[in-house]
């Protein structure tokens, strides 16, 4: 398979040099604060990433799994949500969950073992990370069914990536969003791997294409560019919102680091690839961009890496300050409802626990 | 008091939680225009629209995924499985999406959703259309399950199921659905007053000597056991709630009989007759007069449907098992 943006399929705005590209199809229009938000978005979500990789490695955190290099992508697709709309993201989507307004030690909590979710979904509209493997897709197409049901003009955006469109759920949801037309944008990051396996292994044909069987149509972007990537998903929620149905949007870009802190990549890819990727870095680019036109000067982005530094700094005291959990909480909501068996065995963990003098086993 | 089969039962228990909650909405294959293949939905399209009676697509992830979906939109989705045998690929959303859900979300997301499926063997079936795989679900931490002995209790208890702020998974003893029974549909499902509580088991025959305990299609199986047993008196408790199980109305009967027999289609190994047991003997050793014996299905894949009646416990079965609890 050939590389999409060496081909020059994929939709571009931004050129990897920061230099604007003109497309037939698409075109976007953002006013500078508006760039330079994205711009600090991007670094602070990368920000993020690289102190909880680097907490990770000195045991704070159980396991992460890195964004970097796919900053434009969610930021820029979650972006064009608006506060009625619903994101269904993977673990791996912290640039969607940050643009959601979910706070950075509210993602943590989950890696570092304190709980299993972290926010109100409902209250967010954002659903918590799902590990499994396209579960969410099909939750996504069932949201924009209630949607439909309630007449509203609401929208989805179900996140997966190359690897996932191996799994039944995300092409049952293909079925179901095509077949109920419901409103939902399903957001493909091609990332180029599927922990060790490329994507040669997914199919043979590229996974945007995939939208036709489904009869819905599929959209290559440049998915480190972050103005195409709004330009595209903007069309797309806009055309779920006026009963257009779902749009399959492949954004291609790649996985900068493992798969996961428990993963080593050195022993699958070669360090090429690597180098081919870091020239088109989402944040490179627009920063290059800003730059170019004064929208941005030194001041301003020696003003974000300031605001990075103190995020860093707070993510770190935080994640380390957070509060142990209650043994007995691990009975707290498995059931709505009152359940007999559970209170039984909460007291029972209570009573046997207070049975150490010591308040718990050496 | 109105005589009528579980499958009208059923029927008109959906419709009522219909009427009385315009969140309640179903979700299945084949259940709109043709009222499923055993009918259970018949109408109900027709009468409250095809955008509260949905024929699903062939894909019973899909189905379980979407009304995952549907529920955090806040809807309370009935959804049916068309047969057990076809649940399977619906497990893991059940498993791991369904049951988990309100835990993962620390209370903040509710799944009100009741997953229907018709179970059991018994009507000479090709494969895959008999099982009986409650025990999966039964296990599985988040859920609760329950299955109506007769009539009046599928009536009473999928409006319960639907009211339920927890995952149900109801299942429907297929070759029960044409027995008929009398069934008071002015009785309002939610007024615990004068319905029994869905969690609790019932004493659906008080006897002495021997507990029998049974659920779904054997209800009706013990019970005519029951009356062909002249000399020792049973007393036949369905469970109707396979998670919770109410241990309480076992170990009351158990500690008056000393006796307990449990039946089930399902096969035995680590199945519901091997918790029972264990939890009725913590709770009535010193009352047990007998080990607590088990009546089942075989441990092997539900055999081809010419053998089905020698793989089902019958009144014969049920009846020898009470014969060895008396022996000892």
């Amino acid at each position: 398979m050939s590389d999409a943006i060496r081909a020059g399929a994929a939709i571009q705005l931004l050129s990897p040099e920061g230099e604007r590209v003109f497309d037939t199809r698409y075109d976007i229009t953002l006013g500078d604060a508006e760039l330079r938000d994205l711009y600090r978005d991007m670094v602070l979500v990368r920000r993020i990433d690289t102190e909880a990789t680097a907490l990770q490695r000195q045991g704070e955190l159980g396991l992460w799994a890195s964004s970097l290099g796919q900053e434009a992508a969610q930021v820029g697709s979650a972006r064009c949500l608006r506060s009625g709309d619903f994101a269904f993201p993977t673990y791996r989507d912290h640039g969607v969950t940050w643009s959601r307004g979910i706070k950075p030690l509210e993602i943590l909590a989950m890696f570092r073992g304190v709980t299993n979710g972290g926010w109100d979904p409902i209250e967010r509209g954002c659903a918590i990370y799902t590990i499994v493997i396209g579960n969410q897709a099909l939750h996504a197409a069932g949201y924009a069914m209630g949607i439909q049901l309630d007449g509203s003009d609401d929208a989805v955006i179900a996140y997966f990536g190359d690897g996932a469109t191996d799994e039944g759920d995300v092409n049952e949801a293909f079925v179901f969003g095509s077949v109920f037309n419901a409103p939902v944008v399903f957001f493909c990051q091609n990332n180029q791997w599927a922990i060790s396996q490329p994507r040669e292994h997914r199919s043979r044909a590229p996974i945007h294409a995939r939208a036709a069987g489904f009869g819905f149509p599929g959209v290559l972007v440049d998915g480190n560019d972050i103005l195409a990537v709004m330009a595209v998903t903007r069309e797309a929620l806009e055309r779920a919102r006026a009963g257009g149905g779902p749009t399959l949007i492949e954004a291609y870009t790649y996985r900068m680091a493992a798969h996961t802190t428990s993963d080593d990549p050195t022993r699958y890819r070669g360090a090429e690839e690597l180098e081919i990727w870091r020239l088109r870095d989402p944040i490179e680019r627009l920063k290059v961009f800003l730059a170019r036109h004064g929208i941005a000067d030194r001041h301003y982005f020696d003003q974000v890496d300031h605001e990075a530094d103190e995020l860093a700094v707070h993510v770190r005291d935080g994640v380390r300050s957070m509060v142990e959990p209650e043994a007995t909480s691990m009975f707290d909501h498995v059931y709505a409802e009152p359940h007999a068996l559970l209170e039984e065995q909460r007291r029972q963990l209570r009573e046997y626990e207070a049975s150490f003098v010591s308040g718990g086993p050496a | 008091m109105t005589a009528m089969t579980m499958a009208k039962a059923l029927n008109t228990g959906l419709r009522r939680a219909m009427e009385q909650d315009s969140k309640v909405i179903l979700f299945g294959e084949d259940i709109g225009r043709l009222g499923g293949v055993f009918r259970i939905t018949d109408g109900l399209q027709k009468d409250f629209g095809e955008h509260r009676v949905m024929d699903a697509p062939l894909a019973e992830s899909g189905i379980v995924g979407a009304a995952v979906g549907l529920a955090m939109r806040g809807y309370r989705p009935v959804v049916e499985i068309q047969f057990d045998g076809f649940v399977y690929p619906a497990f893991d959303q059940i498993v791991s999406q369904v049951a988990k859900m309100h835990r993962r979300t620390e209370g903040t997301v509710r799944m009100p959703i009741v997953i229907r499926i018709p179970y059991g063997g018994g009507i000479g079936a090709v494969e895959h259309h008999s099982e009986s795989p409650e025990a999966y679900f039964a296990h599985t931490a988040g859920l609760r399950v329950l299955t109506p002995g007769d009539p009046q209790a599928a009536f009473v208890t999928i409006q319960q199921a639907i009211a339920c702020d927890d995952p149900v998974v109801y299942f429907e003893p297929k070759r029960r659905y044409w027995d008929k029974g009398e069934v008071d549909e002015g009785l309002d499902a939610q007024d615990l007053q004068r319905v029994p509580d869905p969690w609790r088991a019932r004493v659906v025959q008080a006897g002495d000597d021997v507990t029998v305990a049974c659920y779904g299609p054997m209800v009706r199986t013990c019970l005519e056991a029951a009356r062909a047993s002249s000399d020792v008196s049973l007393e036949v408790i369905d469970l109707q709630s396979l998670s919770p199980l109410d241990i309480e109305t076992l170990v009351a009967s158990v500690e008056r009989t000393g006796r307990l027999v449990v039946v089930h289609e399902a096969s035995a190994n680590i199945g519901l007759g091997a918790e029972i047991a264990a939890r009725v003997t913590e709770r009535c050793f010193y009352s047990l007069e007998a080990p607590v014996l088990r009546v089942t299905g075989f441990d092997i894949p539900y055999p081809a449907s010419r053998l089905e009646e020698h793989f089902l416990p019958d009144l014969d079965r049920v009846l020898d098992a009470v014969d060895r609890a008396m022996a000892y």
